[in-house]
């Protein structure tokens, strides 16, 4: 089709995408407002768009530039350590596993340096590939990929020392 | 190590896009909001701008929702959202008009749908056929300054992006027969019987 789809399909198709993004990305308790300020610059933007784009290469680059603001944000504040987010209490061994680890890993993303940060929230919780990635932080692919490399060795490492044994 | 994507309610999501679609209408940045609302005559599909109400379809008719919103998106503006509390003033005025408690509606047009000068002025004209009143394809022609135009008239009420406001099923045959009608003809027979008038079949 040679038209851009009207803009309320494109919302609802790519609302799951983007919000799971910017929950892995800045945390729950921030996605909700970067949701509605990434799809009010992507209306506002969105008739310049040409109508074969990568639709959701380019709402996420969108997403991503709103998650830097928020972690700018972040930085800025006067307290130097952590979120609100309370850590988790080491539960019950089994339980705590498997419900526990997974949030506990995109806290550990949150903490990451921006470029690793990125990579890894646009590619496991955005799903986009290496070459899509490329393109939104307007990097190369192998950078990206050395990028994603780096930030799972450090995740690697982090989660060594947690599941050690005391 | 795998780094499973964080669990996102699509109720949640669905939530969000709604807030985001309305702030988008309050603040000005869509330039079409729209809503479906139901009547007696199913399911239409109301679309507005900042002008007024610029579109009425019945949505089975017109291909359905979304063929109807793409035709809106190539002709007016792609930034549409969807927005009921923008459309709730022609929603009250239809629902009264189908309930027998309104015979004129108020709300504000916008003509920008209407092809041509001829057919804006076959519009401009169905729209003062009073309620319980009708015209024949040629009185409106005549009326619009082209006496011999009875075909092009036909063909412009029947393009008719705003049916039921702008009365064209208050135009019919020379004879007094039904014609056509956009939303077909068991919908004018519906519209004209509301209005205490009836064709000869």
């Amino acid at each position: 089709m040679s038209h851009l789809p009207p803009f309320q399909r494109f919302l609802d198709a790519q609302a799951g995408d983007v919000l799971r993004f910017l929950i892995a990305s800045v945390g729950r308790h921030d996605a909700d407002d970067a949701f509605q300020e990434t799809f009010l610059s992507a209306l506002r933007a969105y008739p310049r768009l040409r109508p074969d784009s990568d639709l959701r290469g380019w709402v996420l680059t969108i997403a991503h530039r709103k998650a830097l603001d928020v972690h700018r944000a972040r930085a800025r504040r006067p307290i130097p350590i952590a979120e609100p987010e309370p850590e988790r209490p080491p539960g019950a061994p089994g339980e705590g596993r498997a419900a526990g680890i997974e949030g506990d890993h995109w806290e550990r993303v949150r903490a990451l340096p921006a470029r690793q940060r990125a990579v890894l929230t646009l590619r496991y919780a955005g799903d986009l590939s290496y070459a899509q990635i490329a393109t939104v932080l307007g990097s190369s692919e192998d950078a990206a990929r050395r990028a994603a490399a780096d930030g799972l060795k450090t995740l690697r490492k982090e989660l060594s020392h947690v599941t050690a044994p005391a | 190590m795998s780094l499973r994507p964080p669990d996102a309610a699509p109720e949640h999501a669905a939530t969000l896009a709604a807030r985001t679609a309305a702030r988008a209408a309050e603040q000005g940045l869509a330039d079409v909001a729209y809503a479906t609302i139901d009547s007696p005559l199913g399911r239409l599909v109301t679309v507005a701008t900042a002008r007024g109400v610029a579109r009425i379809a019945y949505e089975l008719p017109n291909g359905g929702l979304d063929a109807i919103l793409d035709q809106i998106a190539a002709r007016l503006s792609p930034r549409i959202v969807q927005a009921p509390k923008r459309l709730d003033d022609v929603r009250r005025e239809l629902d009264e008009y189908f309930a027998g408690r309104r015979e004129t509606f108020d709300v504000a047009l916008d003509w920008s749908l209407v092809a041509g000068p001829f057919g804006r002025r076959v519009l401009a004209q169905t729209a003062r056929i009073p309620f319980g009143a009708t015209r024949s394809y040629r009185e409106i022609a005549e009326q619009a300054g082209s006496p011999n135009g009875f075909r092009a008239a036909g063909n412009a009420l029947g393009a008719n992006p705003i049916p039921i406001i702008v009365p064209c099923h208050r135009v019919l045959a020379s004879g007094g027969g039904l014609g056509g009608y956009t939303g077909g003809l068991d919908v004018k027979r519906w519209l004209l019987r509301r209005e205490g008038r009836s064709a000869v079949d």
